[in-house]
């Protein structure tokens, strides 16, 4: 019978008591554990997706809107730009930008979002392919692990896709055309767990089809909400004062997020722009083709600074379109529609019809100049893009939820010294009731430091306690937030997970019992055993 | 002091001196000096301390016991002067040598019967010995128990097990608080009967100090205050 066990025994025959002390400093202690956990966790899904992006364009709207949905692919994107207005930013000369990302969103296959984009992506963060190879082709497709995992797909599967981010049964309106996985990414613990990545490409093919398909008897639906839309995309194309305008008018399938029925509503034109996009499709971009289509796509990348006032024959000259024959005339082929060729670069959209369009650009700079960092602002007040810097946007939600984070631990730590006091008082009244017994145990020998160390070691135990409990509860709490989380994000929360800062906590846990039953033991071990036990 | 001491447990030894107390004073803040009569009590003896209420018997019950320093004279048990002994050290003696019975029976509450023994064994500084447990709780009538809390026991058997507590680690003294005055006749000359069997089962020094007229029949060696 060590004083362990005799503290053990004294807290467990007094179990509301204890239970009380136990499960305040328990929730004190569970609260702070959560929010660490949380915050820890949050943090790295915030980091581990930052992915070097420098800056995200992409169609006016809200800034925390567009990077949720193209860095964190959370919430729905802002809209889409056509491919015309951020042809610069994908140019490799640009002289201030290293690389850039182009990103097509808007269609899922069992909830995970399908992204079209250049396979750079996977360097900028961090993935590698477990299984297969890169995509260089349209409609084939690589997954994430999780992707691979939930969906039980294997290399060679064919798989078609959804319209909208969400799995939905109602809404479900799939694609005609299939995928074909041709590779799965190892875990990297970002956001491309989660994703399907083809090229950018591919959704203009599904959605050029996909707004054929719908003509015939989806009209009358779309025609109302759809008209805003349509109607800025028409601004938007006069706006830039060249022939894309009438162009777009006319064929203008690509945006995946409006469906855009507008080409089809105005009639005029359209069977011709079905033949161009057809020949397109099929039988290989020829360069001389696209030169007759007066599609205004060989900007150059001295010219990309003044977007907004360039006047598109400048952009036409022959001297650039040498240049184009020379060294890009290759990989145009070669990517586009046919099976020979390299990896896809984003330089290679330069290639394709301007009036396509894309969700956004992901940017890195090549230094942190003070151009570089205007850029965003000059985006922001002289074009119709949106520009927003991640870093920016991600300290300030982080600001938002360390706020709320604070209050709920001022709150944690409020709960833990009323834990406090109530050990205590727990301790202080089981004295009195105790004093008879105490005696009794310095009458059979025990010394006055035994009596104080039994004290002691009962606020102690009662601290450890109501820290393991505490872990637990946090841990528990953080597991079945995480689930919720997971299922509505896709991100991984993890309850089992364990923390440096959690031995801190049980230092702190320990101390509040040993505080709190300091002053008992001193008294417990004054206790006068004359007085007591006999009178 | 040292020569008297000396000649005191000379004198003393020759009979097994065992309890023995000379010019034994206390006294309370702001009360009076309370004097007690020398007492000289061999091994195996039973002796009644007497006295009415008021007369300081308890007080003579915690001196001897080591539970209050005297003001003068001095305190011997089993040769050590008691009231010379640091604190700590006094607890541990109190522990091994002096079993302890009081009027109201007081137990930790949160241990079972048995354990209520053991940690008597353990607090003196002693192995649990839990043959030794079994055997006394046997003698008492009180082995069916063994697991219970003692709140669950009848008064009877609380008193039986404080018996139990005050000689499991077979003390030399025995000193018993009043341990009959709330008893009807019956149960006193049970109880009474108890202590001496246990007392004389391990040759230990039985005081009794009581005012309990009923038991000046019984034990003979008497020192009244």
């Amino acid at each position: 019978m060590n004083l362990l066990r005799l503290a053990w025994k004294n807290m467990v025959f007094r179990p509301l008591n204890s239970g009380l002390s136990v499960l305040l400093l328990a929730l004190g202690v569970g609260l702070i554990a959560l929010l660490l956990l949380l915050q820890k966790q949050l943090n790295e899904n915030f980091d581990n997706n930052l992915a070097g992006v420098d800056l995200i364009i992409g169609a006016k709207g809200s800034p925390l809107q567009m990077i949720l949905s193209s860095m964190y692919h959370i919430d729905a994107p802002t809209g889409n730009v056509t491919l015309q207005q951020v042809r610069p930013f994908l140019n490799p000369e640009h002289p201030l930008i290293e690389e850039a990302v182009p990103l097509s969103l808007g269609d899922n296959f069992l909830g995970y979002r399908i992204v079209g984009a250049t396979p750079n992506i996977l360097e900028w963060y961090g993935a590698e392919l477990g299984a297969g190879r890169l995509y260089n082709q349209n409609l084939e497709a690589i997954v994430g692990a999780e992707v691979a995992q939930v969906g039980a797909l294997e290399l060679g599967d064919q798989f078609s896709s959804s319209h909208g981010l969400l799995a939905d049964d109602e809404l479900a309106e799939e694609h005609d055309h299939d995928f074909k996985l041709v590779g799965v990414l190892k875990p990297s613990g970002t956001v491309l767990d989660q994703l399907i990545l083809v090229t950018n490409q591919s959704y203009w093919i599904m959605h050029d089809d996909h707004a054929d398909h719908e003509e015939g008897h989806d009209h009358g639906d779309h025609e109302e909400h759809e008209h805003a839309d349509h109607e800025e995309g028409h601004d938007h194309g006069d706006h830039e004062g060249h022939e894309h305008a009438d162009h777009e008018e006319g064929h203008d399938h690509g945006d995946h997020e409006e469906h855009e029925h507008a080409d089809h509503e105005e009639g005029h034109d359209h069977g011709d722009h079905e033949e161009h996009e057809h020949a397109d499709h099929e039988e290989g971009h020829d360069h001389g083709d696209h030169e007759g289509h007066d599609h205004a796509d060989h900007e150059e990348g001295h010219d990309h600074g003044d977007h907004e006032g360039h006047d598109h024959a400048d952009h036409e000259e022959g001297h650039d379109h040498g240049d184009h024959e020379g060294h890009e005339h290759a990989d145009h082929t070669g990517h586009n529609h046919s099976d020979a060729g390299g990896p896809i670069s984003p330089a290679d959209l330069l290639e394709e019809d301007p009036t396509n369009e894309l969700t956004s650009v992901l940017l890195r700079f090549k230094g942190r100049n003070y151009q570089a960092l205007n850029m965003g602002r000059n985006i922001n007040e002289n074009t119709d893009l949106q520009a927003a810097t991640p870093a920016i946007e991600i300290s300030r939600i982080r600001d938002q939820f360390s706020r709320g984070e604070q209050i709920l631990r001022i709150l944690a730590v409020v709960i833990i010294v009323i834990s406090g006091i109530s050990v205590f008082i727990s301790l202080f009244t089981s004295l009195r009731e105790r004093r008879y017994e105490l005696a009794l145990m310095r009458s059979m020998g025990a010394g006055r430091s035994k009596v104080f160390g039994l004290i002691l070691i009962e606020g102690l135990l009662l601290g450890l306690i109501g820290f393991v409990v505490g872990i637990a509860l946090g841990h528990f709490i953080m597991e079945m937030v995480g689930n919720s989380l997971e299922s509505s994000y896709g991100y991984n929360f993890s309850g089992w997970q364990w923390l440096r800062e959690e031995w801190l906590l049980l230092l702190a846990a320990l101390g509040i019992g040993f505080l709190a039953a300091f002053i008992p033991a001193m008294q417990a071990a004054e206790t006068d055993i004359a007085d007591t036990l006999t009178h | 002091m040292q020569l008297s001491n000396l000649l005191l447990s000379f004198e003393l030894n020759q009979k097994a001196v065992m309890l023995a107390t000379q010019d034994l004073a206390f006294s309370y803040p702001q009360g009076p000096e309370l004097r007690f009569p020398d007492i000289n009590c061999t091994a195996g003896e039973h002796w009644l301390l007497l006295g009415h209420s008021g007369s300081g018997k308890t007080t003579m019950l915690q001196l001897l016991a080591g539970l209050r320093a005297p003001s003068s004279g001095k305190i011997l048990v089993a040769d050590t002067e008691i009231n010379q002994l640091p604190p700590s050290q006094l607890d541990v003696f109190r522990g091994q040598h002096i079993g302890l019975v009081f009027q109201q029976h007081h137990f930790v509450r949160a241990l079972r019967v048995w354990e209520n023994l053991a940690i008597a064994q353990q607090l003196a500084g002693k192995p649990v010995d839990r043959e030794r447990i079994s055997a006394l709780l046997e003698q008492l009538k009180i082995q069916h128990k063994l697991d219970a809390r003692p709140s669950q026991l009848s008064v009877g058997e609380q008193q039986r097990l404080s018996i139990a507590r005050a000689i499991v680690n077979r003390p030399q003294l025995i000193l018993a608080d009043e341990p009959t005055s709330a008893l009807d006749d019956q149960n006193a000359e049970q109880v009474l009967s108890l202590l001496q069997e246990q007392a004389q089962a391990v040759n230990a020094t039985l005081l009794i100090i009581t005012h309990d007229n009923r038991l000046t029949s019984k034990i003979h060696q008497q020192i009244s205050l």
